[in-house]
């Protein structure tokens, strides 16, 4: 497999220049008077952007020119809007180690947020139940606007701005790609013409435009990917009662998990992947079967089959003569009094991923390396995870004088965060298909697979460590 | 004082090495660049003889200068910088050299900048070759003077720098030797750099002291090279030479290695005191470098010029003397002539 990888590096590389514009690879000395950029990161998303950030306030950096293309105008949040947003994250701890490196979780802090300390996952087909808490009663994650996070991070990057430059409305429209063997002639770095004709020059071009990369297109690398038959329907809950709220709850049901996360004592924010045409229907009904279908979807047991309540029971007395476990008894989440008006939105999903996360002089960090379902609520959180290990390997790069775009710290990264997203995301989607059936074996597996998990604290804390990197 | 660092090597290049790099070819390519690489500096060599009229009697040896090995060194003169090509191994082992130049340098340096630790010394890099290691030393914001004897080389390394504005400004390359620009840049340097020139250079002791001439006081001299024992005639010539033909038949002269000790008792008496010697070993299957306590093949040394000036020249002169009336005394006595050898 190696010899196909490096075989695809050295073989599309050449074949990739030609997608670039008409840019030969012999460069007029006109040409040289273009900036050269150390990175250039092309994306301002939630990662392009805590990308930038993290290098611009990375001690080995600062003597270095580092430019964050973004295509959309600079949004700029005067003071936070009462109503929240729909869009959410759910950041895990490692992600809050990496956002507070910068100082972006200072803003965050002194914005708004929510901590949740426990996480029930349970089944539509049976009384399966899993309970993820940590012990010390730390924070298990939390569940954060992107919209907050976004502007965290562009206050971070205006205090960097002397080593970071921010352009905005500034799309790529072609990349050259330096010659894979070094001929002396031509420039070694890789060249970008953006969207008004003007170019620039990197020696390392930093991926992170989502999931349709045109970093990853432009380089010719190869993306495994699917589209799910399900679409994502996100809104804004008020809850009938206030309360403390600091639980995440999903459930399974056989046409998708529906999730409820905290954001305040009064409101939540939903997630439900389902079919497409439930998820249109969704969108469309008016407020209150909307509300109705949220709260039966969570509470009604109406695919429960005595059969699988059986076994299963049979199945939590064996665990309990085995060992003592605190009973976990199943809870219901708080119920749904009524949506906020204009916050339902659906967008479809889907599964991806690059077969190389790097390139000579590119390297390709969250969506456009990887794409995941939203069940685990692992998205951004991956993406965060590149980052920490990306800027980690660029930093001793930097402080060892060796050229940025170099493959040998590029690999490196690849190599860390490929075991770790491969892992996280085949885990995902076995779960997303495990659970998108009500078939009795399967159910029965499930069922019996959740029970004996939830009992396993070591198998439990294990999963938490892995999914809170 | 001998210190250790550790790196583990890791095999995850394993698969790539063997994959990508086709042996045959890769052992043409070694034989050619250790082939030039004698040349270049039986070069320099020469040009030393010449001028020093008062450096020992030696017996040189005999060096040809080869019109067809000018024409295979123009070649490979373009395979300085192809990463994973003949000069792989002198890449990988930045990874030691870059870190122990520069942690040592920092030691001298009260207050770094940080993103550029080295800004404000002067560097020259003896023997550069197409600037693979000048290039990190000026990315960690020294200003660097390259030099080497081979013309193409210093082209080669022109070229590369000149597409890097950081690194335009910050280094110099001129194809000249050491002996040339002693005089114009004596004191001058925060630190002299010569990596895998002394095992190539015949009369050592003038190239050490040139090396010291053009230190300021208090300044460092950097040297990685191979050592002279039974273990590196094994591997470094009958295993890499004969058996697995990494390194053609004769390109090194074993006589030429330098020992630790010898290096130490050339530099002492020319007031640079040794600070460390750390070896370093490769893995030919992974291509990574790393530090070992074991010297017996490669190494590297760091020495510092002391603060007060000795006066070589005046000193050579006396022993010049002491040497002449030995040698006029050695046919009587043999215990005399073990005396001149020491």
């Amino acid at each position: 497999m190696a010899a196909r990888l490096s075989v695809c590096r050295w073989g599309a590389a050449p074949a990739a220049v030609h997608r670039g514009p008409l840019v030969s690879w012999w460069r007029c000395s006109s040409t040289l008077a273009d900036t050269v950029y150390d990175v250039v990161v092309s994306g301002g998303g939630l990662v392009g952007a805590a990308m930038a950030c993290a290098l611009g306030h990375d001690i080995h950096f600062r003597d270095k020119k580092i430019l964050l293309l973004e295509a959309g105008p600079k949004k700029v949040m005067e003071r936070l809007p009462e109503t929240y947003s729909n869009r959410v994250s759910s950041i895990s701890p490692g992600s809050a180690t990496l956002l507070s490196s910068f100082g972006a979780w200072d803003h965050i802090c002194k914005m708004r947020y929510r901590a949740f300390r426990r996480m029930q996952v349970w089944d539509a087909c049976s009384e399966a139940l899993i309970m993820f808490d940590k012990d010390n009663f730390d924070d298990m994650g939390y569940i954060v606007e992107n919209d907050v996070i976004m502007h965290a991070l562009t206050k971070q990057l205006e205090a960097v701005s002397d080593r970071v430059t921010v352009r905005y409305r500034s799309k790529a429209v072609g990349y050259t790609w330096p010659c894979p063997f070094p001929m002396t002639d031509s420039s070694p770095w890789v060249h970008i013409t953006l969207g008004d004709g003007s170019t620039l020059q990197t020696k390392l071009l930093i991926g992170a435009d989502g999931h349709n990369s045109g970093v990853r297109q432009a380089a010719g690398i190869q993306n495994v990917s699917w589209n799910y038959d399900q679409s994502a329907v996100v809104a804004t809950l008020y809850l009938s009662e206030a309360t403390e709220n600091n639980v995440a709850w999903q459930r399974f049901l056989p046409s998708g998990p529906i999730a409820l996360l905290p954001l305040s004592d009064t409101l939540s924010s939903l997630v439900w992947s389902t079919s497409h045409e439930h998820a249109a229907e969704l969108v469309s009904m008016d407020e209150e079967k909307f509300v109705d279908a949220i709260n039966s979807a969570f509470w009604s047991d109406a695919n429960h089959t005595d059969f699988i309540n059986s076994t299963g029971t049979a199945l939590q007395y064996a665990i309990a003569l085995l060992k003592p476990t605190k009973v976990s008894a199943r809870q219901l989440p708080p119920s749904v009094a009524r949506v906020d008006a204009k916050s339902r939105v659906l967008f479809p999903l889907g599964l991806g991923h690059a077969a190389e996360y790097v390139r000579p002089r590119v390297a390709l960090i969250g969506d456009a390396a990887h794409r995941v379902h939203p069940l685990a609520g692992q998205g951004v959180n991956m993406g965060f995870g590149d980052i920490s290990s990306l800027v980690h390997h660029l930093s001793t790069a930097a402080f060892n004088g060796r050229d940025l775009g170099s493959m040998s710290h590029l690999t490196g990264y690849e190599t860390d965060r490929q075991r770790h997203n491969t892992a996280l995301l085949a885990a995902t989607d076995l779960l997303k298909r495990l659970y998108s059936t009500s078939a009795t074996p399967l159910v029965l597996l499930r069922t019996w697979g959740l029970q004996a998990t939830n009992a396993l604290s070591p198998l439990k804390e294990q999963i938490m460590a892995f999914a809170s990197k | 004082s001998r210190y250790l660092i550790f790196f583990p090597v890791y095999s995850k290049n394993l698969l790539c090495w063997t994959l990508q790099i086709k042996p045959r070819v890769f052992n043409e390519y070694r034989a050619m660049w250790f082939k030039s690489c004698r040349m270049t500096f039986s070069y320099v060599n020469r040009m030393k003889k010449c001028r020093y009229p008062w450096t020992r009697l030696y017996s040189t040896s005999h060096t040809t200068v080869d019109s067809s090995e000018i024409k295979t060194f123009l070649v490979l003169a373009h395979k300085w910088w192809d990463e994973q090509g003949v000069y792989a191994p002198l890449h990988s082992m930045n990874d030691l050299r870059v870190p122990f130049i520069r942690d040592n340098l920092l030691k001298t340096i009260p207050n770094h900048q940080p993103g550029k630790p080295l800004s404000g010394m002067k560097i020259l890099d003896v023997g550069c070759g197409g600037g693979l290691l000048t290039e990190p030393l000026g990315r960690l914001g020294a200003s660097v003077i390259g030099i080497d004897p081979v013309d193409e080389n210093i082209k080669t390394a022109q070229r590369h720098k000149s597409f890097d504005p950081v690194l335009d400004k910050r280094i110099e390359y001129r194809a000249c030797s050491l002996e040339e620009i002693v005089e114009e840049t004596a004191e001058t340097f925060d630190a002299v750099v010569a990596s895998e020139v002394v095992e190539h250079v015949i009369d050592l002791e003038t190239f050490l002291q040139c090396c010291c001439q053009v230190l300021k006081p208090s300044g460092s001299l950097f040297i990685t090279t191979i050592n002279k024992t039974q273990l590196s005639y094994a591997l470094g010539i009958i295993f890499s030479e004969q058996i697995a033909g990494i390194v053609p038949k004769g390109t090194h002269t074993w006589e030429k290695f330098v020992s630790p000790e010898k290096l130490e008792s050339i530099l002492e008496p020319n007031g640079l005191s040794v600070q460390t010697v750390a070896g370093m070993l490769y893995n030919p299957f992974s291509g990574y470098w790393h530090w070992s306590e074991n010297t017996s093949i490669n190494y590297a040394a760091h020495a510092v010029k002391s603060r007060v000036q000795e006066h070589p020249v005046p000193a050579e002169s006396v022993l010049t003397e002491e040497t002449e009336e030995l040698r006029a005394n050695v046919h009587t006595s043999p215990g005399v002539h073990e005396e001149l050898k020491r």
